[in-house]
């Protein structure tokens, strides 16, 4: 039991203040209820995604500046090609873009292996690429999405056996999330491949001298960056209905909740589970913040506050415990 | 003894050049700027005239201002990303505390927040030990932030843009023909069109320019930045108080940041909450493509000086061109990664 409280400790503590801020949103608005959480975990599924994305490639050590340009780009990319089109046909647009996210994301570690470019300094390259291609795919939002797209995030899960007033706890949304995630996290995280991963971010030179195929592994994790990316491209196609050119928020907020999801930037450390309970903590916030009537741009204020203390205070932690 | 054991092997033309250049990572920078400006000239004959390159001047050199606030960061192994904040701010404030405000109280309340951010930047990574692109995105955040809320209680007053700072931004000085020393140069100045003007905000920027060059290469400052991004531990054993030279470094990059917004002011003539914003990514870019590793200890400011001149350049080129907003972007992803990815294999190889 201190075992886990000790390797957990981190994301326990998240979940708690997750927690507390969801007694303090009843105590604000007593009438907060089952839809508006269901409206919470839509407006989260896109940064989840972007969380996520950056996550696998933080913990390899690296940084993906292009994490909101890759969704922009496979955003207008589904919704253009779906625009028109049959409900069938999504069937296949979704693999496609996925598969797309995927190669673009290899490409992208491909890039930083072979040109030996620092992975910040190429992915900002990337940024403007993918930003460009976005842009060449639809200059102005538009396109649609497919309407069994959009239904499969709107609504609960109805479980048989269960009263309805819990069922309304369980937004569709939510569970797209969780399987999504898992289906490609959870076989990761136990396979040699995701140890790999872990180690070229702890050490990189470690890792090569115990034959950890560094290159390979590299442009791996970037490929699953793309892939997370890609589906938070295909979320905010869903959510919206369109596809829009011009990135969002998401490159900030993946980065914020990357750091306060206990994932050391330099790499090597942390899960997944932290930065997506870290990332509903920072949306949670903000529907106090809205609910609490205060000004949207103080919001923005209290957001950077809030992340720039609880890095400082992180980074305070791991100094006191070196010493 | 014969000659042949005395003459070294004849080292191959390809070497001899790659070697050249990789002791002087300033030649190919040049060529590539010269070839860049050749080009344009190509593509649209007569365009290089004297509108053009002070055209060019004025325009690279905001940016050349903050890639040098990158290139000073990165020294260290960090990067300032609340630069583009920091200059929108102090350029929005500038504009609209001018109008009730006498300018040099106006300019004291447009440096104050450069300042500050400085300040919290160089904590959080000097003290705190944050990582220098986490604080400094929080700390643009957060500024972002202020700068909204602080709009909507000036929205009333209205904006203007100080004469000074036009004059400053976009003003062009005729030098008397007489001050060009030989008559062919002369001669040739005024065929090619070329002229003898020049931006008035050289009148600002070689003083900074020279500074931080002199900084960079002279001063003890400027060598402990040097040490810290090399090996920060030996500095630490050897006495150096990290966090003071962190702290001053990014006060130091943010009220450049603040400078180079008064100035931008001047040149955009239009106050908006995300003016310098557009900079960041390419300040960046100036500074890696003039060979500063993101990772500390190596590199300079004439580098990046060439690095923004070739970034401008560019951004030109590819206007002219005429494609896409999408394609030009993409291109300019391009070029930035090729451009990094070569020079640093000409300079890697000695």
């Amino acid at each position: 039991m201190s075992h886990l409280l000790r390797r957990q400790g981190w994301v326990l503590g998240l979940f708690a203040l997750f927690v507390v801020l969801f007694i303090v949103t009843r105590l604000i608005q007593p009438a907060y209820g089952s839809n508006d959480f269901g409206s919470l975990v839509r407006a989260v599924l896109p940064y989840a995604f972007a969380v996520a994305a950056q996550t696998v490639v933080v913990i390899a050590g690296g940084i993906d500046l292009s994490v909101a340009a890759m969704m922009a780009l496979t955003s207008v990319t589904a919704a253009s090609m779906m625009a028109g089109a049959s409900e069938e046909y999504a069937l296949f647009v979704v693999p496609f873009v996925l598969a797309m996210g995927l190669v673009l994301g290899a490409l992208n570690g491909l890039l930083i292996v072979v040109t030996r470019v620092p992975d910040i300094v190429v992915t900002l390259a990337t940024l403007f690429v993918l930003q460009g291609a976005a842009l060449l795919v639809l200059d102005a939002p538009g396109g649609a999405a497919a309407e069994w797209l959009k239904a499969l995030i709107s609504g609960t899960v109805p479980i048989p056996g269960l009263p309805d007033a819990i069922d309304a706890w369980l937004p569709k949304a939510l569970l797209v999330l969780a399987v999504c995630l898992c289906i490609v996290w959870i076989p990761l995280r136990r396979s040699r491949l995701g140890l790999s991963i872990y180690a070229i971010g702890s050490s990189e030179l470690a890792a090569f001298r115990s034959g950890v195929p560094v290159k390979r592994t590299r442009i791996i994790a970037y490929a699953l960056s793309g892939l997370f990316a890609a589906m938070g491209g295909l979320a905010l196609t869903m959510s919206t209905g369109i596809g829009a050119p011009i990135p969002g928020p998401y490159l900030l907020a993946s980065v914020a909740a990357v750091v306060l999801g206990g994932v050391a930037l330099g790499g090597g450390k942390g899960g997944l589970l932290g930065p997506i309970i870290a990332v509903f903590v920072l949306r949670l916030v903000r529907t106090d913040l809205t609910l609490l009537a205060i000004d949207p741009n103080v919001t923005a204020i209290i957001e950077g506050l809030i992340m720039v203390a609880v890095v400082m205070f992180g980074a305070f932690i791991t100094m006191r415990g070196r010493q | 003894m014969s000659t042949s054991a005395i003459t070294p092997p004849p080292v191959p033309l390809g070497r001899r050049v790659k070697r050249f250049m990789a002791d002087r990572p300033l030649v190919p920078l040049l060529i590539l700027l010269v070839v860049l400006v050749v080009i344009l000239q190509i593509l649209r004959p007569g365009i290089v005239n004297e509108r053009w390159i002070a055209n060019t001047i004025k325009f690279a050199i905001p940016l050349a201002i903050l890639a040098g606030c990158q290139t000073m960061t990165m020294l260290t192994g960090g990067i300032d990303l609340s630069v583009g904040t920091v200059a929108t701010m102090s350029a929005f404030i500038m504009a609209t505390q001018i109008v009730n405000q006498d300018p040099a109280v106006a300019f004291l309340l447009a440096m104050m927040p450069a300042v500050l951010i400085g300040l919290v930047n160089g904590i959080g990574v000097g003290v705190f030990r944050v990582h220098p692109l986490i604080m400094t995105l929080g700390t643009s955040l957060i500024g972002t932030g202020c700068l909204q809320v602080y709009q909507r209680t000036v929205i009333a007053s209205g904006a203007k843009i100080p004469d000074f700072l036009a004059w400053l931004g976009t003003g062009v000085t005729r030098l008397p023909e007489a001050w060009v020393p030989s008559e062919p140069a002369r001669q040739w100045l005024a065929d090619t069109g070329i002229g003898f003007a020049f931006p008035n905000a050289l009148l600002l920027y070689v003083p900074v320019a020279a500074l931080i060059v002199f900084t960079l290469a002279r001063t003890g400052f400027g060598r402990l930045l040097y040490a810290v991004g090399d090996n920060e531990h030996a500095t630490r054993l050897s006495g150096v108080r990290y966090w003071q030279v962190i702290t001053a470094l990014y006060i130091t990059s943010s009220v450049l940041a603040g400078i180079t917004g008064l100035l931008y002011i001047g040149l955009i003539k239009a106050p908006s909450l995300s003016l310098a914003e557009p900079l960041v990514l390419p300040s960046v870019a100036a500074a890696v493509i003039g060979g500063t590793s993101i990772f500390g200890g190596r590199g300079g400011y004439t580098g990046t000086v060439v690095g923004a001149l070739i970034l401008t350049v560019l951004t030109t080129l590819l206007t002219i061109l005429q494609m896409p907003e999408g394609a030009r972007r993409m291109l300019f992803g391009l070029i930035v990664l090729f451009v990094t990815a070569a020079y640093l294999r000409i300079v890697e190889e000695r």
